[in-house]
């Protein structure tokens, strides 16, 4: 703990929180995503295990991409809404990490905790080629991942999974407490 | 001369941040499955190895350059051309051998420890960045040319800079073939 006063600071931690720099090439990150995927395949049994995996990965990466972004797109304000974050979702965070919006964002017709962020072609998903007959694995379960830890983090817990529907659907399904919650705040 | 592909998605640009947290996550989990560092870094070697092998295609086809002369035009094109191409990045080249073979790139600005700011205590000697080691190693072999890869300095372990050694492995013989 000592050396972290006498070491001079971290250039990492002064800079400023600008607008990211500059954008890396899709062939990096479709070869290391698939690096990634070839690693987690080696040491699961099933598909279920093999989506839990990637889902675990997309956590760890939605968890630090919202800090920062919220601090650009949304200075000074919380979503406080279940409406306004999935507006967020949908537009400026898969702005921002996907580079377009989400196609999508649709609530299902019987539930009023299920909600569907639908892509046709997920970036994830650009170089896999698994076709959606020969398998249920779908690698978007990294972006499902990414997408509820953004959402818990946030403070609106839920339960992301990625399914072959209409390309690729991203299935919301919020904690009871969240709906109450938002409930109450509609009713003031 | 650009083939228009016919997809929705024609821009082959990502969010550096996606690419930086992803390859973050990739060794954190590394890191959890793995107590040595050492097998960590080779892990990532071994990855970046396989990423390497087929990068270079990419590389060939967009940048179209042309067959190297030498190994300094090699170590070169990889400081100038393909790290500017994947990194955005432009390390500086040097040669650190007389007979030629020995080169280093040093890197003043790494975009994959964007958001590190120090390795933890117990893994100190976790070679963070070693896929970008295997990459350049892969690359070079699926265009005949053996190669040695390593991490000589590392900003992250304490070091000034980060800088990598490429150390070519045949004997360089002339290679300047009239054409």
């Amino acid at each position: 703990m000592d050396s972290r006063f006498t070491r001079a600071k971290s250039p990492v931690l002064e800079r400023a929180l600008g607008r990211p720099r500059s954008e890396l090439s899709l062939a990096a990150f479709a070869l290391l995503f698939s690096e990634l995927v070839q690693y987690c395949q080696r040491r699961v049994a099933s598909v279920a295990e093999l989506q839990a995996r990637l889902a675990r990965l997309g956590h760890h990466v939605g968890l630090r991409a919202l800090d920062a972004l919220v601090a650009r797109e949304r200075p000074g304000r919380r979503e406080t809404k279940v409406l306004g974050v999935l507006l967020f979702v949908k537009g400026p965070l898969w702005r921002a990490l996907f580079g377009r919006e989400a196609d999508k964002l649709e609530q299902a017709n019987d539930d009023d905790r299920t909600f569907y962020v639908i892509e046709r072609e997920p970036l994830v998903n650009t170089f896999v080629s698994v076709p959606r007959e020969n398998s249920s694995l779908n690698c978007a379960a990294f972006a499902a991942g990414l997408l509820e830890a953004v959402l818990g983090a946030s403070g609106f817990p839920a339960r992301v999974s990625a399914h072959w529907h209409k390309g690729t659907t991203l299935m919301i399904k919020f904690d009871e407490a969240v709906i109450a919650r938002d409930k109450s705040l509609e009713g003031r | 001369m650009s083939r228009s592909p016919g997809r929705k998605q024609e821009n082959n640009k990502i969010s550096r941040e996606l690419f930086v947290l992803t390859y973050g996550a990739l060794v954190a989990q590394l890191c959890k499955d793995y107590e040595k560092d050492e097998d960590v870094n080779t892990c990532l070697d071994r990855m970046g190895y396989g990423i390497g092998i087929r990068l270079i295609d990419d590389f060939l086809a967009r940048s179209g350059v042309k067959k190297c002369r030498s190994y300094s035009e090699t170590a070169d094109m990889i400081a100038q051309v393909a790290f500017k191409m994947y990194l955005g990045v432009t390390p500086s080249v040097s040669c650190t051998s007389a007979a030629g073979n020995e080169f280093s790139l040093i890197l003043d600005k790494n975009p994959l420890v964007d958001f590190v700011e120090e390795l933890p205590a117990e893994r100190a000697s976790l070679c963070y960045c070693n896929l970008l080691c295997g990459v350049i190693r892969g690359a070079l072999e699926m265009v005949h040319l053996a190669a040695e890869v390593t991490f000589l300095q590392d900003r992250l372990k304490g070091d000034a800079v980060t800088e990598i050694g490429i150390t070519f492995l045949r004997k360089p013989e002339d290679r300047k073939h009239k054409r």
